[in-house]
């Protein structure tokens, strides 16, 4: 029998719904639970990091301005895709040591969890706004809208289901995001990129970057087109750089929680909340 | 006073009437000499032996000497409000805490004349104002969270109802007193506890409220009062057992604040400065347009954050409605704020008055055309005419910086989508107003502009039910309605 060479895949970055290389022409060993180089993954930089930030500032408004069912529709669709590639993302997990008990509770936890919020999209806006009554002849009403371009710094220990967790929540509302994947574990990120392609997510509404983060973190936290950063999956000692760099811009910084992180539980419409801003609008009343 | 000169416009039929000065009593109002600091239900002397003077802006005279706090003292703050958080406060039952809030909206109401003349001696804002609009609302501000104290698992289904801790709080000189109920009512329904700065120039109505308080009984600690400048909010803030700053004032200040609490893991809300742009459509119904203009940036002589300070006129009926304008500037009284026909009074301070100044010199300098209506200044005080700038562009400094006084910045443009460009093209987003008698064009506007509060054919409207605050860097949180609780609420955003 003629032994057939294997097709390997190259890991790339997702910017604006493509698959570049990094403009460093770069790469970095993920290395798998042996110490073995699982793939060489793309090594991001800042210069890619402003071309994923451009291109989620120019998807932003197109996809805040679909309608609530549409975004329910298209996370939903993303949570087929993961479904179908379960078996991939299954191994892509366990590469980095975790058991296959452990790492089908991952995979099936993402997918339920893309399902969980996909029901949020034309939701959220009546349980997060009101009609306020005020004291006098107008009409007066606040609702969430999506904060524009949010920076998500992932979890490095959960390289699925924490990434899912923080992403979800972000997009549902019309937010466009702006990943850095797990450094250690990226290509399960990586492998969510492309679900995410196939699911008319349209492009640039989720940027992965892989890389080194120290690099990047600061940078991503700084840049004055990042409405917010989603700090939940950061180290805690991270935290004074994250936001002294968001200072300069008053920007949103949203922070790991004071407990230990259980992934399974990481769903909440105030994760939702916490990246949407309340527009209140008032009108008289009168003849 | 500006007079009210006979008015050449040939709509305009001069009546000969006039209003006669109509000035309010001070006589409601007892200052004393000295406040020291309010610490633990009581008057504290500064560490600091510090006393600096507070001015009644109008006169220019001394009102009072009143206590620099210094870190000791921003300590023995914290500590009573710690504890009091661990006792008599944090303790207490909701529906407790509840009747608290309402005797304070109560009480408030029942002394309103005496805090109205206070706050006007030394802010320098009309009677018509303070009586009129930061007393009443300072009292429903407290009226409408006292209802929350006793129902917060029902506003955050979910959520939980657990406060924060002990949160420092910082406030402006702009509306001295109903930021101390945009502070002090939503934090204590919460059951958090509270040590307040107010303004070095603006400081007396919040230590009268502190006197207030101990009338109402509020157990000692829960309200703390500190007074002093920038360096003693820099104590507050930094100290280690404040769980959660608020900061209402400018996005320098604020940003300096996020960058101090950087990795200390408190929380933060910021309320921060605004470039309101006020659009005004052909079709807007003009009269009632150039009301909300002139509300929009003469309200509390133009020291709103929120103020509607960027016109943007749609080229079409730019000529019309700056004839009403210029006309309706004529008929501003400005002058002495105790008298209740005064509509724009005294700038809070010389260091305003010399910012106004600078920037509008900048205005004329780089080439935008001034327009003031005739208008003679009291001889003392700190004063500025009512101002009008047309020929601007977005590159002037008029048009992007907040210059938190009297003064418009006037511009055109010719579609909706022109407007909604020139509206955003701003690091800012707290309010915006637009006027147009095209319902659908309203709701498409709202959706577009970046600003929490959106006013549509009105202009400086507020509530204590509705939610008010920033996009962008303009700040973050809420304050007002439902929303306005999550800060003070952990797990809140």
């Amino acid at each position: 029998m003629v032994s057939r060479l294997e097709v390997r895949k190259t890991y790339k970055l997702y910017i604006g719904g493509n698959f570049p290389r990094s403009e460093s022409g770069r790469s970095y060993p993920a290395l798998d639970h042996r110490g073995e180089i699982a793939a060489r993954v793309a090594a991001g930089t800042r210069k890619d990091l402003r071309m994923a930030v451009r291109a989620a500032r120019s998807a932003q408004s197109g996809w805040a301005a679909r309608s609530g069912y549409n975004r329910g529709q298209i996370l939903y669709r993303v949570a087929e895709m993961v479904e179908d590639r379960a078996a991939a993302f299954n191994a892509a997990i366990r590469l980095f040591g975790v058991g296959s008990a452990g790492a089908r509770r991952e995979v099936a936890g993402s997918i339920d969890r893309l399902v969980w919020y996909a029901g949020w999209a034309d939701k959220f806006a009546q349980v997060l706004g009101n009609l306020n009554p005020v004291s006098g002849p107008f009409f007066n009403i606040s609702v969430p809208e999506p904060t524009g371009v949010v920076g998500i710094i992932a979890a490095e220990s959960s390289p699925l289901l924490g990434l899912v967790s923080r992403l979800a929540p972000v997009i549902v509302s019309g937010n466009t995001a702006v990943v850095l994947a797990s450094e250690q574990w990226p290509t399960p990120a990586i492998a969510l990129a492309e679900a995410l392609a196939t699911a008319d997510v349209p492009g640039g509404v989720v940027n992965i970057l892989t890389g080194p983060k120290d690099g990047m973190v600061p940078y991503l936290s700084s840049h004055l087109d990042v409405n917010a950063v989603d700090a939940y999956g950061a180290e805690p000692g991270q935290m004074e750089e994250i936001e002294q760099a968001a200072a300069g811009g008053a920007k949103r910084v949203v922070r790991p929680p004071r407990t230990k992180l259980d992934w399974d539980k990481a769903q909440s419409p105030y994760m939702i909340a916490a990246f949407t801003e309340i527009k209140t609008v008032w009108h008289p009343k009168g003849l | 006073m500006c007079p009210s000169e006979p008015v050449k416009h040939p709509e305009i039929v001069p009546t000969g009437l006039d209003y006669v000065t109509s000035v309010e009593s001070t006589e409601v109002v007892s200052i004393q000499e000295n406040y020291d600091l309010w610490i633990d239900g009581a008057p504290t002397k500064p560490s600091t032996n510090r006393y600096f003077q507070t001015v009644n802006p109008a006169t220019e005279e001394a009102l009072s000497r009143v206590a620099e706090g210094g870190r000791k003292d921003v300590q023995k703050a914290v500590e009573a409000a710690r504890k009091a958080y661990n006792g008599a406060w944090g303790k207490m039952q909701k529906s407790e805490r509840a009747k608290y809030l309402y005797r304070i909206a109560r009480m408030l109401a029942e002394r309103s004349r005496e805090f109205a003349v206070l706050e006007t001696l030394d802010g320098g804002k009309p009677i018509k104002e303070s009586r009129d609009f930061d007393l009443p609302m300072s009292s429903a501000h407290f009226f409408y969270y006292a209802g929350w104290a006793d129902k917060l698992e029902y506003a955050f289904p979910g959520l939980g109802t657990d406060s924060i801790g002990v949160v420092g709080q910082i406030i402006p000189w702009n509306f001295p007193m109903l930021m101390v109920a945009w502070k002090v009512a939503p934090a204590l329904a919460a059951g958090n506890t509270v040590v307040l700065k107010p303004a070095e120039t603006t400081p007396l109505s919040a230590l009268a409220f502190a006197r207030l308080t101990a009338e109402a009984g509020l157990p000692p600690g829960t309200v703390n009062i500190i007074t002093g400048d920038g360096r003693t909010g820099a104590e507050l803030v930094e100290h280690p057992d404040v769980d959660k700053v608020a900061f209402t004032g400018s996005t320098e200040v604020g940003k300096q604040i996020q960058h101090r609490l950087a990795g200390s893991g408190k929380r933060l809300t910021l309320e921060l400065g605004g470039k309101a742009p006020h659009i005004i459509f052909d079709d807007a119904p003009l009269d009632q347009a150039i009301e909300g203009i002139v509300n929009g940036i003469f309200f509390n002589q133009g020291h709103v954050c929120c103020a509607g300070s960027r016109l943007l006129v749609q080229e079409s009926v730019f000529d019309a409605l700056m004839d009403r304008l210029k006309l309706r500037l004529r008929s501003l009284r400005v002058g002495d704020p105790l008298d209740k026909n005064t509509d724009v009074g005294a700038i809070n301070s010389p260091a305003q008055l010399d910012k106004i100044t600078r920037l509008v010199e900048i205005g004329q300098a780089e080439g935008a055309t001034m327009y003031q209506p005739p208008c003679e200044l009291p001889e003392r005080g700190y004063w500025f005419t009512p101002t009008l700038f047309t020929g601007v562009s977005q590159s002037h400094r008029i048009a992007s910086e907040e210059i938190f006084g009297p003064v418009l910045s006037i511009m055109t443009f010719r579609t909706p989508a022109e407007a909604v460009e020139k509206a955003n093209n701003t690091p800012y987003g707290l309010s915006a107003g637009v006027w147009t008698t095209k319902g659908s064009r309203i709701l498409w506007m709202a959706d577009r502009l970046a600003a929490g509060v959106v006013w549509a054919n009105t202009y400086n409207k507020f509530d204590p039910g509705s939610p008010f605050g920033g996009y962008r860097e303009s700040g973050f949180g809420r304050e007002g309605g439902r929303h306005g609780l999550l800060p003070y609420l952990e797990g809140g955003w």
